[in-house]
């Protein structure tokens, strides 16, 4: 009898109070839980967790093909940088060679020219100092003529008779001095 | 006694004053008719385990349909907790407890997903039943312990006896490991369904005070408050569970620590 009431007071307590502790639904719950939880194994593992981690690699193995393109790519660029860094390089120090040559090439004309110019002017310089020589010896001629001709002349207009060697002699004597 | 209650109630009923069921919330009812609850019964119990079970195929299976390299929002949902629980099980478990990964995942998403639909007001909440969580708590014991046995034989056994202590010591030790090895499911059910139980009540009991006018506005702020710590204890409780799930794991594959 009192185990009775005792047992009857805990089941409406366990009623009444938490049914958190009410025995009769356990297998109830236990039966549905492991229900639920196959259901949610077998598509999980069956059909979501392969696809998801599929999906993860593949976007893994996109990104890292993507990554070592990218970084080919960039080598190739600094390759294609490099040639052409090399190739204006080679252009500059033969526009170098070139203007060098063409220089010195210049500077032979140059030389060759100017040495010829040099010796024509030397040749032309000696030849008129020549001439100059002559007009000048030709001059001096002319100013002894001149002056024992006016010598004589003058001799004669003051009345004296003027011997014409005395005459040179002195005219010559008066231009040495 | 049962009389008393009822009276007491009907009492404060017919004053317009205060009523309190708190745990009414987690009765177990036939969805259909008012027979009783057999094993077999399709119960509120069934209806939100189902709805779990369909939130979960919609975000993980129907979700990841796309398989798009550039992710919709649902897909980035899925591969975000793959992502979580495939990196706690390898950094907490080792690499050998990837093997595990679709029960682990399956533990962690049907506590996750039954934590948060019982946060709809009106709803029932499984995991807030010592017997579901006892099952899950039980479960992941004697899987441990199966595996780790089957695994190491009888190696296993000596996770119990610590070699780098003190000779004297390591009986004790012993004993007090087994006692703690033995007290895990226990504590490991019970903080799940406690945990659940007592924030889902407590709303429940604040929600009895808005009764009063004088008091309701800091009844509804007390419940807004409890209802946001609550989400947070939903997804908590979800974590431990399986970050300590892992644990064990690790146990029972390096019983050598």
């Amino acid at each position: 009898m009192t185990t009775t009431t005792t047992t009857e007071v805990a089941g409406e307590a366990a009623k009444a109070g938490m049914p958190q502790l009410d025995f009769s639904t356990f297998p109830n719950q236990i039966f549905w839980l492991l229900v639920t939880l196959t259901v949610i194994y077998l598509v999980l593992s069956r059909v979501a967790l392969p696809r998801i981690g599929g999906t993860i690699a593949n976007r893994k193995g996109t990104i890292t093909a993507d990554l070592s393109a990218a970084e080919e790519l960039k080598q190739k660029a600094v390759a294609a940088e490099a040639a052409y860094n090399e190739a204006l390089a080679n252009a500059r120090s033969e526009a170098a060679k070139i203007i060098a040559a063409a220089k010195a090439d210049i500077q032979a004309d140059l030389a060759k020219a100017g040495a010829k110019a040099d010796a024509e002017i030397a040749a032309k310089a000696a030849e008129s100092s020549k001439r100059i020589d002559e007009i000048k010896q030709g001059a001096v001629a002319a100013v002894e003529t001149v002056a024992k001709d006016t010598a004589a002349e003058l001799v004669g207009a003051l009345g004296g008779k003027a011997d014409a060697a005395a005459i040179s002699a002195a005219v010559a004597a008066r231009l040495k001095g | 006694m049962t009389k008393r209650t009822t009276d007491v109630a009907g009492e404060a009923h017919s004053e317009g004053g205060l009523v309190f069921h708190p745990l009414d919330q987690f009765k177990v009812t036939p969805l259909f008719g008012d027979g009783p609850v057999e094993w077999y019964t399709i119960t509120n119990v069934t209806l939100w385990m189902a709805l779990a079970a369909l939130v979960i195929t919609l975000v993980f299976a129907v979700g990841s349909r796309g398989r798009a390299l550039v992710p919709s929002r649902l897909q980035s949902v899925g591969e975000m907790a793959y992502g979580f629980i495939h990196n706690m099980i390898e950094e907490v478990a080792g690499h050998d407890g990837v093997k595990y990964f679709p029960i682990i995942m399956t533990l962690f998403l049907f506590i996750l997903s039954a934590n948060f639909l019982g946060l709809i007001p009106m709803s029932f909440t499984p995991t807030s039943h010592i017997a579901v969580s006892a099952v899950l708590g039980f479960g992941v014991f004697f899987f441990v312990t199966l595996l780790g046995l089957y695994k190491h034989g009888l190696h296993f056994l000596g996770m119990f006896w610590m070699s780098d202590a003190p000779l004297v010591l390591r009986p004790i030790i012993a004993i007090i490991e087994v006692i703690s090895y033995f007290v895990r499911p226990v504590s490991h059910s019970i903080r799940l369904a406690g945990n659940i139980m007592a924030g889902h009540a407590v709303i429940k009991v604040f929600a009895g005070f808005a009764a009063i006018a004088a008091i309701s506005p800091v009844s509804v702020l007390a419940i807004t408050a409890i209802y946001g710590l609550e989400v947070l204890v939903a997804f908590i409780q979800a974590y431990v569970f399986t970050i300590l799930t892992c644990v064990y794991l690790k146990d029972a594959l390096h019983p050598g620590h």
